[in-house]
């Protein structure tokens, strides 16, 4: 498959305070973006793609380092979201880390780091300032909105608080709100971060160190919850480090082990640990039914006019098909057009990143129709 | 040729503009007749992966479920029209997916094999299961699970106090009225909950 090749990230300034969920104002702040693709003369064919936990405003293509972006199997020329037709937006998040505002910019009003005083981010709010990133592009209405996990809350979010600003709603291996399950293990890796002795309250950059021990357990912790349990069965299943058991308890004897402490090693060495914090506590606060008297059927009586599309992934027992349909029930409800599929994948949650035939032709296939409407 | 005649004998029950539901919709064929031609708006039911592709590429909305689950996401009567047309007899709770079909549809149309046609008659007094253009399978290899005949429906249609507004046989891309018991291959009903207007 082509790629993009080398993309560059841009940056916007936006002078405008934004105000949270929380109360709090965000007096300015940037975000960081990337573009592939060219925005078509009516404007009509943008598509703006939310990235997740721990993702950025990298989609597709080569950065400078010569990493291929987080999606670049779906997204790309002549890929299921075809750059030679769509403009394709990705954006990263405020409190992320990656380029946009977060905790390791300066406070303006302080003139310190803001480190644990940065306000808390909810999905709704990052779906303002994404807002305001299209249109200062130039566009009054995406074709579409599209994202997994976390990503695919802001497709949702951005359907119940601004639904005439896009038309089509892609939410993947998604949910309405966290269960108390996916909440105690955010819970757990926050405590893993927070207790760090190298955390200061969140305020560790002046101290010149980096919780990274509390970041590689706050990793391994959600690598679990990312993998289905038969696929780590095949991939690791009880096999060893090496062939003669050390009989210790410190060390490390299974394959597991060691595949979870490599990528607690690699997490912990670029992601900030604020921004953990964040982005769990975004996802904790994601409830969009809680305002509606815990009916998501009210929650999205605002968005008739939008077209969704939703797919889980049969071994994803971190956002189940259950929770898709969860969503599903409540766009019926109002009468609301939806495509929902349901792929038999055996990765776990992981599945959306990876590149499935069943998958990627339902979503080749929706983008086709999307790119019909516009082309009409 | 016949199943396009079939496909627009069963379109015809469907008042235009509708809201329909199709359990089983297939590639979503009948559902784009009746967009196209009738106004019809609403969703396909569909469990394997190449239809619910099909009905994508076809721009026809659908949910991939598994019948066999029930109907637990649509609301009581929340359709005009649930169509469940070549489906009951793949499903295992055929009594239950009848009433489920009565319950979120004001009208309930469902087609299905008759197993009584003539033909099948024939193969079973030979001693040997039926293989029509119908029933096309060999019996240890066939996915209908549930065989019945137009007058056994009557009978189920009956103890599930399902009101038959319309019944016919299809042979051949025609309507059969007169004895379809006997002579009709597929078995078409047309229905709506009893003490209920659905006129």
């Amino acid at each position: 498959m082509p790629s993009l090749g080398y993309v560059t990230a841009q940056q916007m300034h936006f002078s405008e305070p934004l105000p949270l969920r929380s109360g709090a104002l965000l007096p300015a702040y940037e975000l960081r973006f990337e573009t592939y693709g060219r925005l078509n003369a009516a404007r009509s064919n943008a598509v703006l793609v939310c990235h997740a936990l721990n993702a950025s405003q990298h989609v597709a293509g080569l950065d400078a380092q010569g990493q291929a972006g987080w999606w670049d199997n779906l997204v790309g020329p002549g890929k299921p979201l075809d750059t030679d037709r769509f403009f394709v937006i990705g954006v990263n998040n405020l409190g992320s880390c990656f380029g946009s505002t977060g905790p390791m910019d300066i406070n303006p009003e302080t003139g310190r780091v803001w480190g644990a005083d940065f306000p808390v981010v909810t999905v709704e709010d990052w779906v303002d300032a994404q807002v305001r990133l299209v249109q200062r592009l130039g566009i009054t209405q995406l074709a579409a909105v599209l994202g997994g996990s976390l990503g695919g809350m802001q497709a949702l979010a951005w359907t119940l608080r601004h639904p005439d600003k896009l038309r089509h709603c892609v939410a993947v291996a998604t949910a309405p709100n966290l269960s108390a399950q996916n909440i105690a293990f955010n819970e757990v890796a926050r405590r893993a971060i927070v207790t760090d002795p190298d955390f200061h309250g969140g305020h560790f950059y002046e101290h010149g160190v980096v919780p990274q021990r509390g970041l590689r357990v706050a990793r391994m912790i959600g690598h679990i919850t990312y993998l289905a349990e038969d696929a780590m069965e095949t991939k690791f299943g009880r096999e060893l480090k090496s062939d003669v058991l050390a009989y210790t308890t410190q060390g490390v004897e299974f394959q597991i082990e060691s595949y979870l402490r490599h990528q607690g090693d690699k997490f912990s060495a670029y992601f900030d640990a604020n921004t953990y914090l964040l982005i769990t506590r975004a996802l904790d606060y994601f409830d969009p039914a809680r305002e509606h008297g815990g009916s998501l059927t009210q929650a999205f009586a605002g968005a008739k006019n939008n077209r969704y599309l939703l797919v889980s992934f049969s071994t994803d027992w971190r956002f189940a098909p259950a929770r898709s349909r969860e969503i599903v029930k409540a766009l019926v409800d109002n009468r609301i057009a939806v495509n929902y599929a349901e792929i038999d994948a055996p990765h776990g949650h992981d599945a959306f990143l990876l590149e499935d035939p069943r998958y990627h032709g339902v979503m080749r296939a929706y983008f086709e129709r999307i790119a019909q409407e516009f082309a009409a | 040729m016949s199943e396009r005649r079939d496909l627009e004998i069963i379109a015809d029950l469907v008042p235009a503009g509708s809201r329909v539901l199709d359990l089983g919709c297939g590639t979503g064929e009948l559902l784009a007749h009746l967009r196209d031609h009738k106004g019809c708006t609403g969703y396909g039911i569909e469990l394997d992966d190449a239809n619910v592709l099909a009905c994508v590429q076809r721009g026809i909305d659908v949910i991939q479920l598994n019948l066999e689950d029930g109907l637990a996401l649509f609301d009581d009567h929340s359709f005009d029209v649930v169509l469940q047309l070549d489906t009951l007899q793949h499903l295992r709770k055929t009594e239950n997916m009848l009433r489920e079909t009565a319950r979120v549809g004001r009208i309930g149309i469902v087609s299905f094999p008759n197993f009584a046609h003539w033909a099948n008659r024939l193969h079973v007094l030979q001693g040997h299961m039926p293989i029509t253009r119908a029933l096309p399978y060999q019996w240890y290899d066939t996915p209908n699970i549930r065989v019945g005949t137009y007058a056994d429906f009557k009978v189920l249609a009956q103890r599930c106090g399902l009101t038959v507004t319309d019944s016919f046989g299809l042979q051949g891309g025609l309507v059969v009225r007169r004895w379809p018991n006997l002579r009709a291959s597929v078995a078409v009903f047309r229905f709506g909950q009893r003490l209920r207007s659905d006129r």
